[in-house]
C-alpha cells in the first residue's frame, strides 16, 4: 500500500495514442518526495539536453504532489514542467485550483505527456478510464470557456479541467494553462501543451488517498489550524497590509494599493509614480473593485480568499488571480481600475501569463514611441492607451503581424526587431520577463535570488525573510520575539543587526555569508512546498507562515510512514535543487547567465556582487561556474549526475 | 406512545460565506474512514459543496435519507437571479443522481453529525470550516418515541430491495464459507 501518494503515473504517448498506468518506484519518493522533486528526476532521466521545447521528445508533466489530497490545508498545487520555449531551461509553472487533488483521487500522481497529437485533442481521465478525445470543436475557444464546455459535454460538473486558450494553441511563449481560479503561467508551458495538440486535460476521481498514521497527522494539523486562525486574527505589525497576513497577497480583499502602485514600476517596468495614490484614485479604485468582485474564493482545501469571482458590467464572468489586477493597468499607464477587470477577462480566455504579457505590450508601445516600430507595424491600432493594449493583445495571441514577433517575449522579439530594440528588453533574467520592480540600492539577498534561482521568477523564491529592514530597533525586537519558523536562533541576530542605512544596511549587509544562509533557507522552503504541493502563500512566500521546516517533517512522516526529520527534509530539498541545476547546466546554463536585470537597481556594486555570487556558490557546493561539484553531488546521492556532467565536460578536473 | 426529549442537531449553512474550498468534504471522508483518518476521498463525503463557479453557486448540502425512487417531479430554484440546477437543495441519496453514494458499492451515505465515542465537540465539517459557513446548533424538543431500525438493518434492507432476499442470502453464505 502506498501512502499519501497514489504510486501511479499516467504515461500518454500523444502520437500513437497509447495510454499506460505505470507504477512508480517508492524509493524515488524517499529520495525526491513528489511534485517538482520527482518530476525533475523524470526530466533528468528522459530528456537529453539536445531536446528543444517544441521537439516531440520534450516531456510535458502535470504533477500533483506528495501531500495534495490529504487534509493538510492549502495543499493543492499542480506543478507543470517542461523545457521552456522562452528560456530553453526547465520551467515549472504551478497552479492552485482543484485539478491536482482530483488527479490524486483518480489514482495518479502525474500525467506525463510525450510526442505530439496529429490533431487537436483533449484528455479525459475518469478514474481508471482514460480517453483521448477529439477537440476540433474547441479550437480557438477561450481557456475559461473551454473548461465549462468540457464539463457540459462530459455531463460531469465535478470534473476539473486545465485548458489552454488561443495563446497556447498558437505557441506564444507566454501562454498559460488556466484552471478554475488559477493558472500555470510562467515559462510558456501552455505553448508546449498547444504544440503537443492538447487543448485540455479533464479529470474526475472518486478513489481514496491513504494516510499512514492518520490520527497523528490530524493532531499535527490541529496546531496548524490554530496558527492559521491566530495569524488571520493578528496581522503583523510594521509591514505593508499586503504582507501582514497569510495566503497569497489578498488582492481581492484589500483595496489599499498605495504600496504596489507607488513602489512598482509602470509601463515596461520603467517608472515609479510616487504620488499616484491620491484620495480621488483611492475612492475610484475602491468603487471599481467593490462593483467587480462578486465573491471571494479560494483554491482546494484552503481557508484563505485570494481569488474572486468577477462580474463587471457586460464582461463575461471569470475568476481573478491576485496580482493580475494591477499588471495590465500599470503597464498600459491606465489610471482607471475598470480597465483591469475588462482586459484580464480577455487575457485569461486567451491564456497568457499576467506578468510577462503586459510588459511585452508595454515594450511594443515603447518601441513604437521610439520609432523602432512604425505605423506600418501598428496599422489599425487605436490610439488610446486602453484600445492599444487590447489591439496588441489580440495580435500577440493570434501571432498576427507584429504580434507574431511579440509572442516570443521581449528578449527574442527585441533580437528579431533589431534597430536598437535590444535596449528595451531591460527586465528579463535568462530571457524571462520579471516583476515590474526597479529600486535604488543593490540588495544582497535579492541579488542572489534574482541571479541564481531555477525558478527565474522572484515571487516564487523570496518569502520568509522581510523584504526590507525594519525602521526601528523596537520593531526589529518585536518581530523576532515570536518567530518559530526560523531554522536557527542565530537568524534573529541577523535581523536585529539589519538596518535601513549605514554599514549594517544594503549593499554591505547582510554579508555574503549571511545572505547565503538566508537565501539557502528560503529557497529550500520553496523546493519543499513544490514537492509537497503547498501554496507558497501559506508557507515559503509569506512572513511567519503556518507551515515551516519544523512541522513539515512531522506531517510528511505521519502521512507517508517515512521517518523524516529536518535534516532529512533539507537534504531532499538540496537534492532536488542540485538535480534541477544540473539539468540546466547540461543545457548550457552557467555563471555568465546568473545576473539580475542591469537596471534593476540604480546603485550597483560589481565587486560586492561578484563576491556575493562566489560566496553563495561555495556555500552551495558549486564550482566557480555555478556547477554542482562532484563532492556535493555524491553527498546528495547524485553520483550518476556527476558522472554525466563529467562525461559531457561540464564538470572538469579540479572542480570537485 | 410516550413523549421523550430529543436533541435536535442543526448545522446552519451560511452559503454566502462559502469560498468553495471543500475542506468540509475532505474532513468528513477522513473522519468516516475505517480506521478513522486512514484515508481521504471527497466522493465518500456526506457533505458536498454543489458548485457552479461562474454562476456564483457554492451550496454545501448534507446527505439525508435514502430514497428508493426519485420524486415524481423535480424542482428547480431561481433565487436572486441565480438559477440552481434541479434538486440542488435536496439531501436525498436517490436514483436520479450520483450524489451521496459510496463510490465503490453505490450504497447510500447519510450525515450522522459525527456521532462518536467520546462525543465530538462539533461535527468535523463545522470544525474544519474556518470561514464560519457551517455553524452548529443544538436544542431539545419533546417528540413521540419511535422505534428506528439500526444501520445494519437499513443497509441489508436496501440490498434485499436491490437483489432480492435469495441472492443476498446465497451471497452471505458464500462469503461466510470463504471465511
Amino acid at each position: 500500500m502506498r501512502y499519501a501518494e497514489t504510486g501511479f503515473n499516467l504515461e500518454i504517448d500523444l502520437s500513437s495514442g497509447n495510454i499506460e498506468k505505470i507504477e512508480t518506484d517508492p524509493k524515488l519518493t524517499e529520495l525526491h518526495l513528489g511534485g517538482l522533486g520527482t518530476s525533475v528526476k523524470i526530466h533528468w532521466d528522459r530528456v537529453p539536453p539536445e531536446v528543444k521545447a517544441f521537439d516531440p521528445e520534450n516531456l510535458l508533466i502535470f504533477s500533483s504532489a506528495l501531500l495534495v489530497g490529504t487534509p493538510a490545508y492549502s495543499c493543492n498545487r499542480t506543478i507543470v514542467s517542461c523545457v521552456s520555449p522562452q528560456t530553453d531551461l526547465l520551467c515549472y509553472p504551478m497552479m492552485g485550483g482543484f485539478w491536482s487533488a482530483e488527479l490524486k483521487y483518480a489514482g495518479y500522481d502525474k500525467v506525463i505527456l510525450r510526442n505530439k497529437s496529429p490533431k487537436p485533442v483533449y484528455i479525459w481521465i475518469n478514474n481508471d478510464k482514460v480517453e483521448i478525445r477529439d477537440a476540433a470543436h474547441l479550437k480557438g475557444k477561450g481557456a475559461v470557456e473551454t473548461q465549462e464546455l468540457i464539463r457540459e459535454e462530459l455531463n460531469e460538473p465535478k470534473a476539473q479541467v486545465a485548458a489552454i486558450g488561443l495563446a497556447g494553441e498558437n505557441r506564444c511563449f507566454t501562454a498559460s494553462i488556466e484552471q478554475s481560479r488559477s493558472s500555470a503561467s510562467r515559462g510558456g508551458a501552455g505553448a508546449v501543451m498547444g504544440d503537443k495538440g492538447v487543448k485540455a486535460i479533464a479529470v474526475r476521481g472518486t478513489k481514496d488517498v491513504y494516510l499512514a498514521r492518520g490520527a497523528e497527522f490530524m493532531e499535527h494539523m490541529k496546531e496548524v489550524k490554530a496558527y492559521i486562525k491566530f495569524r488571520n486574527e493578528n496581522p503583523l505589525k510594521d509591514v505593508m497590509t499586503i504582507l501582514a497576513g497569510i495566503g497569497s497577497p489578498q488582492e481581492m480583499l484589500h483595496t489599499d494599493e498605495k504600496w504596489h502602485v507607488e513602489s512598482f514600476a509602470w509601463g515596461n517596468a520603467r517608472e515609479r509614480r510616487k504620488n499616484f495614490w491620491t484620495k480621488e484614485i483611492e475612492e475610484s479604485w475602491i468603487r471599481s473593485q467593490l462593483s467587480a468582485v462578486k465573491r471571494l474564493i479560494s483554491c482546494f482545501n484552503c481557508p484563505q480568499q485570494c481569488g474572486a469571482l468577477i462580474n463587471f458590467g457586460d464582461t463575461q464572468r471569470y475568476m481573478m488571480k491576485c496580482f493580475s489586477k494591477l499588471t495590465y493597468g500599470m503597464a498600459a499607464y491606465v489610471d482607471n481600475l475598470d480597465f483591469s477587470w475588462k482586459i484580464c477577462q480577455r487575457a485569461f480566455e486567451y491564456g497568457v501569463d499576467s506578468f510577462s504579457t503586459p510588459q511585452i505590450l508595454a515594450f511594443a508601445v515603447e518601441l513604437y514611441e521610439a520609432g523602432i516600430l512604425t505605423d506600418k507595424d501598428f496599422a489599425g491600432c487605436p490610439s488610446d492607451k486602453e484600445g492599444r493594449f487590447f489591439w496588441l493583445l489580440d495580435r500577440l495571441v493570434r501571432r498576427e503581424g507584429i504580434g507574431d514577433i511579440l509572442a516570443d517575449g521581449t528578449y527574442w522579439a527585441a533580437r528579431k526587431i533589431g534597430k536598437g530594440a535590444e535596449k528595451y528588453d531591460h527586465n528579463t533574467i535568462k530571457k524571462h520577463e520579471q516583476m515590474n520592480i526597479k529600486l535604488g540600492m543593490m540588495d544582497p539577498l535579492y541579488y542572489l535570488m534574482f541571479s541564481t534561482n531555477e525558478k527565474i521568477s522572484i515571487t516564487q523564491i523570496e518569502g520568509n525573510w522581510p523584504q526590507v529592514p525594519f525602521a526601528t530597533k523596537e520593531a526589529r525586537e518585536d518581530f523576532v520575539k515570536d518567530w518559530p519558523q526560523l531554522p536557527d536562533e542565530k537568524f534573529k541576530q541577523y535581523l536585529l543587526n539589519w538596518e535601513p542605512r549605514g554599514e549594517y544596511a544594503n549593499p554591505y549587509y547582510p554579508t555574503p555569508e549571511i545572505a547565503s544562509e538566508i537565501v539557502d533557507w528560503m529557497e529550500a522552503l520553496h523546493n519543499i512546498d513544490d514537492a509537497l504541493g503547498f501554496c507558497a502563500g501559506m508557507a515559503s512566500f509569506c512572513l511567519k507562515p503556518p507551515y515551516h521546516l519544523h512541522n513539515y517533517p512531522k506531517l510528511v512522516s505521519a502521512a507517508t510512514g517515512m521517518d523524516l526529520d529536518e535534516n532529512g527534509l533539507r537534504k531532499i530539498a538540496g537534492r532536488s535543487r542540485n538535480l534541477h541545476r544540473a539539468f540546466n547546466n547540461r543545457r548550457g546554463m552557467t555563471r555568465a547567465d546568473e545576473k539580475p536585470p542591469e537596471d534593476h537597481w540604480k546603485h550597483r556594486f560589481p565587486e560586492i556582487e561578484e563576491n556575493l555570487l562566489t560566496t553563495y556558490y561555495k556555500f552551495k557546493g558549486w564550482s566557480y561556474d555555478g556547477i554542482p561539484t562532484k563532492e556535493k553531488l555524491q553527498e546528495l546521492d547524485l553520483g550518476y549526475v556527476a558522472e554525466d556532467l563529467e562525461k559531457r565536460g561540464i564538470l572538469k578536473d579540479g572542480q570537485n | 406512545m410516550a413523549k421523550i426529549k430529543k436533541k435536535i442537531k442543526t448545522i446552519r449553512v451560511d452559503a454566502d460565506k462559502c469560498n468553495g474550498c471543500r475542506a468540509c468534504e475532505i474532513i468528513c471522508s477522513a473522519f468516516h474512514a475505517e480506521p478513522k483518518y486512514s484515508s481521504v476521498n471527497p466522493a465518500r463525503s456526506r457533505i458536498q459543496v454543489i458548485t457552479h463557479r461562474l454562476r456564483d453557486i457554492w451550496v454545501p448540502v448534507f446527505a439525508g435519507e435514502y430514497a428508493e425512487a426519485e420524486c415524481l417531479g423535480r424542482n428547480k430554484y431561481v433565487i436572486e437571479e441565480k438559477e440552481y440546477d434541479e434538486c440542488t437543495f435536496c439531501r436525498a441519496s436517490c436514483p436520479s443522481r450520483n450524489l451521496f453514494k459510496e463510490p465503490d458499492s453505490g450504497l447510500p451515505l447519510k450525515c450522522d453529525m459525527c456521532e462518536d465515542e467520546p462525543p465530538q465537540e462539533e461535527p468535523l465539517c463545522v470544525q474544519a470550516c474556518l470561514n464560519d459557513v457551517l455553524i452548529y446548533e443544538e436544542r431539545e424538543e419533546d417528540v413521540e418515541e419511535e422505534v428506528r431500525p439500526e444501520d445494519l438493518e437499513t443497509g441489508l434492507k436496501l440490498l434485499v430491495d436491490k437483489y432480492g432476499p435469495q441472492k443476498l442470502t446465497d451471497t452471505l453464505i458464500r462469503i461466510a464459507q470463504k471465511g
